[in-house]
C-alpha cells in the first residue's frame, strides 16, 4: 500500500530545497515541494526548459538535493524513456544493486506537456515506461512572458491572446490532457492540486508505486501569469475544485473516481475572483464557460459511475 | 578469435555494437539506417545481446532517449539518416555539450527537398559544429572497426564526447563485403567497461544541465572548446590503440599514392574506393596522382592535411553536399582554410557531385581529375557541380 499523508506524518525532509527563484506565491513550487516529498530520495527527476528548470537550476546553484536533469524543451518524457531504460538493464546487468528503487520522475509545464512535448509524451505513455509524469499546469507559457498554451482556458487573457475590442482573450478550450493519457491505457492517471496538498502527496506516492508510465495532471496557480495578488493563488486553487473548473479525480487501471464536491459553487466566484486574466469577461462569457463546466463536470461524474 | 567473412555491412555494424556490449538502443527508423536498427532488434530478440532497445516515436526523441542513458553511465548507441538527423539536431549538441559518450552511426543520405532516400553527405554538414568527434568510413570494415573504435575514444575519461559513424547510405550500408568480425574475447580485452565519471544517481544526487546566465555561459562553452581540442593526440594515440589490438591501421588523415603526387584528389567516404581505381589508372600512365581520404572530420585535422598538401601543386576535391550561396563544398572551404596560412599552397578546385545517391564511376574520376587540373592550369580556384546532365 502506498503511504498516505497527513499533517501528522508529513516528511521533514525536503528535497526541492529552499532559495529556488520561484515568485512569490507560485504553486508549482509548491507543487514540486510536496510532490518530491511524497517521493523521497530515490528518484531520478529529468525536467524540461520551462518556470521550474528555470527557478530550480541557475548556474551553480541548485534548489535539487535529488539526481536531476534538464535538456531541451519538448523532450522530458523521451529523456525519461532513457533513463529508465538504462536504469533497468543496469540492475539486470548488475550494474547496481538490483533491490534498490530508483523511480524515474519526469516534470513540465502545460505547454511542454500539451503543446511541444505531446509527441514525445505520447511515446512515452504507449512504450509503458516505469516512470512518473507530473505535468505542473499554470495555463499558459509562463516563463516566457505568459503566451498562450494549448492548455490555457476560454476566456482567458494572455500576451498572445489578449482581450481586447475585438476579443474575449482565449478562443479554444483547454485540451484535456489528463483525458488523453487515459486513452493511452496506463495504469495510472490523476489529477492534483496544492491547495489540497494531502490529496497531492497521497496521488504522488501511489503513482510511485505503479508498475508501468503514471501521469499527474496538477493545477498550479501563477499569480505572475494570472495577474493575480500574490496571496491568493491557494485559495484560487481551491476554487477552482469548489465550482468544478479543476475537478480531482483517479483513474487506477481504467477505473474512475472522484472527490465529488456536494454542492458546486457559480463558476463566476472562480472567474472574478482577483484574477486580471478574466477581468474584461462579460456575463456572456462566463454563461458559456459556466456551461461547458457543468457540463464537463456530469461528463465526468458519469465516467465515475456517480448519478 | 577474428573471422572473415562475407556479411552486409548494415548487419556487420550489427554484430559490432553486439560486440561493444551495448546497454541501451534508441532509434527509430530511417532509410537507409534501417537494416542497421533491424539486425540490432534480431540480436536482442534471439538472446545474443542483452540489451534495452527502446523503440522511439521521433529521432528526436531517439537522441533525447540517448541523453538520460548516456547520463545514467549505460553503453548508449543509435543509428539515423538524413531527415533523421535533421530532425534531432538540437539534441545533437546537447550530447557534446554535456559530455555524455553516445556513439551513433549516420547512414548518410541527401535532405529533402525533394525526397530523396539515397546517399550524399547533406545530412552530416548540417551538424558539423555540434562538437561530436566525426569520422568517415571507406569500406565495410571501416565501418564495423570504427564502431568498436568510437566506444573506447567516447567513454575515455579524456575524452566523454559523442562520437558520429559516417557511412554511406546504400553504397556502403546495403553492399555486402568480406569483412574481418573481431572476436568478443579481443573486444572485451580492447574495450574496458564503461565508467561514466558522475552518473545520475540516487545515491550521488548531481544536477545535470542547469541553465547558464551570461556571467558563466561563455565559459562553459570555451572549456568545451578545450576540451575537444584536447582530443586531437587522443584520437591520435587510441588509432594506435586499435592497431596495436587488432592490426589495422586508420589515421585522420589517409594517403594513396601520394607518393610524389603533384596533383591529389581529396574526398570523405565510400567514393574513395572508386576513385582510387582512376588513381589506378593514370599512375599505370605515368600520371603524378594521388589520393587522399578525409576520416577525421571533427576535430578537423589541419596540421596532417597541411602535411599530405606539402608538395602537391594541386588539390581536387569532392563534396558530396552542397552549400547553397556559401563558398562551394563544405570539404572544400574546409581545406581552404587549413592551407590559406601555409607558405606553399597548391591550387584547390571543388567539385560538388554525387548528390542523391549520383554514381561516380572510375572513368567519371579520371574526367574530373582532367578537369580539375585544366581549372588549375587557368589559375582558378572554383567549384563546380560535376555531373549536372545539362
Amino acid at each position: 500500500m502506498a503511504q498516505k499523508y497527513n499533517i501528522k506524518n508529513m516528511p521533514r525532509e525536503e528535497f526541492f530545497a529552499s532559495g529556488h527563484r520561484g515568485c512569490v506565491g507560485c504553486c508549482l513550487a509548491l507543487a514540486v515541494r510536496l510532490a518530491a516529498k511524497a517521493l523521497g530520495p530515490d528518484i531520478i527527476v529529468v525536467n524540461a526548459t520551462g518556470c521550474l528548470e528555470i527557478i530550480s537550476s541557475a548556474y551553480p546553484e541548485t534548489a535539487w538535493e535529488v539526481p536531476w536533469i534538464h535538456t531541451l524543451f519538448e523532450n522530458t518524457a523521451a529523456v525519461a524513456s532513457g533513463v529508465e531504460a538504462a536504469y533497468k538493464v543496469m540492475k539486470r546487468k548488475g550494474y547496481f544493486p538490483a533491490d534498490r528503487p530508483v523511480k524515474i520522475v519526469a516534470m513540465a509545464g502545460d505547454g511542454g506537456t500539451a503543446d511541444i512535448g505531446f509527441q514525445a509524451l505520447s511515446g512515452a505513455l504507449e512504450r509503458g515506461h516505469e516512470f512518473v509524469y507530473i505535468c505542473y499546469d499554470n495555463e499558459a507559457y509562463m516563463n516566457t512572458g505568459v503566451q498562450r498554451s494549448g492548455a490555457t482556458p476560454y476566456g482567458a487573457s494572455t500576451t498572445t491572446s489578449p482581450a481586447g475590442k475585438a476579443s474575449s482573450g482565449q478562443k479554444t478550450w483547454k485540451k484535456n490532457m489528463p483525458l488523453i493519457a487515459v486513452a493511452h491505457n496506463i495504469p495510472y492517471v490523476a489529477t492534483a492540486n496544492p491547495s489540497y496538498p494531502f490529496d497531492l502527496m497521497n496521488k504522488v506516492s501511489k503513482a510511485k508505486d505503479v508498475k508501468g508510465p503514471a501521469y499527474i495532471h496538477v493545477f498550479a496557480g501563477c499569480p505572475t501569469g494570472w495577474r493575480s495578488p500574490s496571496d491568493t493563488p491557494v485559495e484560487l486553487g481551491k476554487l477552482a475544485t469548489q465550482t468544478g473548473v479543476f475537478p480531482l479525480y483517479e483513474v487506477e487501471n481504467g477505473k474512475w473516481t472522484m472527490k465529488v464536491e456536494s454542492q458546486l459553487k457559480p463558476v463566476k466566484e472562480y472567474l472574478t475572483a482577483s484574477q486580471g486574466r478574466y477581468k474584461h469577461l462579460s456575463e456572456e462569457t462566463i454563461n458559456i464557460i459556466q456551461d461547458r463546466v457543468t457540463r464537463e463536470y456530469a461528463e465526468l461524474k458519469s465516467r465515475c459511475g456517480i448519478v | 578469435m577474428s573471422k572473415r567473412i562475407g556479411i552486409e555491412v548494415s548487419v556487420a555494424v550489427a554484430e559490432a555494437v553486439k560486440l561493444c556490449n551495448v546497454d541501451v538502443i534508441a532509434a527509430y527508423p530511417i532509410t537507409p539506417q534501417t537494416h542497421i536498427v533491424e539486425a540490432i532488434a534480431d540480436l536482442i530478440a534471439n538472446g545474443e545481446l542483452d540489451a534495452e532497445y527502446t523503440c522511439v516515436e521521433s529521432e528526436h526523441s531517439a537522441m533525447s532517449a540517448c541523453l538520460g542513458s548516456a547520463a545514467c553511465g549505460a553503453r548508449t548507441y543509435t543509428a539515423t539518416a538524413g531527415q533523421g538527423l535533421e530532425l534531432m539536431h538540437e539534441v545533437v549538441y546537447v550530447a557534446s555539450s554535456m559530455r555524455l559518450p553516445i556513439v551513433m552511426s549516420v547512414a548518410n543520405r541527401a535532405l529533402s527537398a525533394p525526397l530523396s532516400v539515397w546517399g550524399d553527405h547533406s545530412d552530416v554538414m548540417a551538424v558539423r559544429d555540434t562538437g561530436w568527434i566525426q569520422v568517415f568510413c571507406e569500406s565495410g570494415q571501416d565501418a564495423v572497426d570504427m564502431t568498436i573504435w568510437a566506444f573506447k575514444l567516447a567513454e575515455d575519461k579524456r575524452v566523454l564526447f559523442p562520437v558520429m559513424i559516417n557511412l554511406d547510405g546504400f553504397h556502403l550500408t546495403h553492399v555486402v563485403e568480406p569483412i574481418v568480425m573481431p572476436s568478443k574475447e579481443e573486444v572485451d580485452k580492447y574495450l574496458p567497461k564503461n565508467s561514466y565519471p558522475k552518473p545520475l544517481d540516487p545515491r550521488t544526487p548531481r544536477t545535470f544541465g542547469s541553465f547558464a546566465p551570461p556571467a558563466i555561459y561563455t565559459e562553459i562553452k570555451k572549456s568545451q572548446e578545450v576540451a575537444f581540442e584536447g582530443t586531437r593526440p587522443i584520437i591520435e594515440e587510441s588509432f594506435k590503440d586499435f592497431e596495436k589490438h587488432f592490426g589495422r591501421k586508420y589515421q585522420a588523415v589517409e594517403e594513396y599514392k601520394t607518393e610524389g603526387a603533384e596533383t591529389i584528389l581529396l574526398m570523405m567516404g565510400s567514393y574513395a574506393q572508386t576513385a582510387s581505381l582512376a588513381v589506378d589508372e593514370l599512375r599505370a600512365k605515368g600520371e603524378k596522382v594521388g589520393l587522399v581520404k578525409l576520416r577525421l572530420w571533427r576535430p578537423f585535422p589541419f596540421d596532417e592535411l597541411r602535411k599530405s598538401f606539402a608538395h602537391a601543386k594541386r588539390v581536387i576535391i569532392l563534396d558530396r553536399s552542397i552549400s547553397v550561396g556559401g563558398p562551394g563544398g563544405p570539404v572544400a572551404s574546409e581545406v581552404r582554410a587549413a592551407l590559406y596560412d601555409a607558405a606553399k599552397r597548391p591550387a584547390i578546385v571543388g567539385f560538388i557531385g554525387g548528390l542523391g545517391g549520383r554514381d561516380i564511376l572510375p572513368e567519371n574520376f579520371v574526367e574530373l581529375i582532367k578537369k580539375g587540373q585544366s581549372i588549375a592550369a587557368q589559375g582558378q580556384e572554383k567549384f563546380e557541380m560535376y555531373g549536372v546532365r545539362e
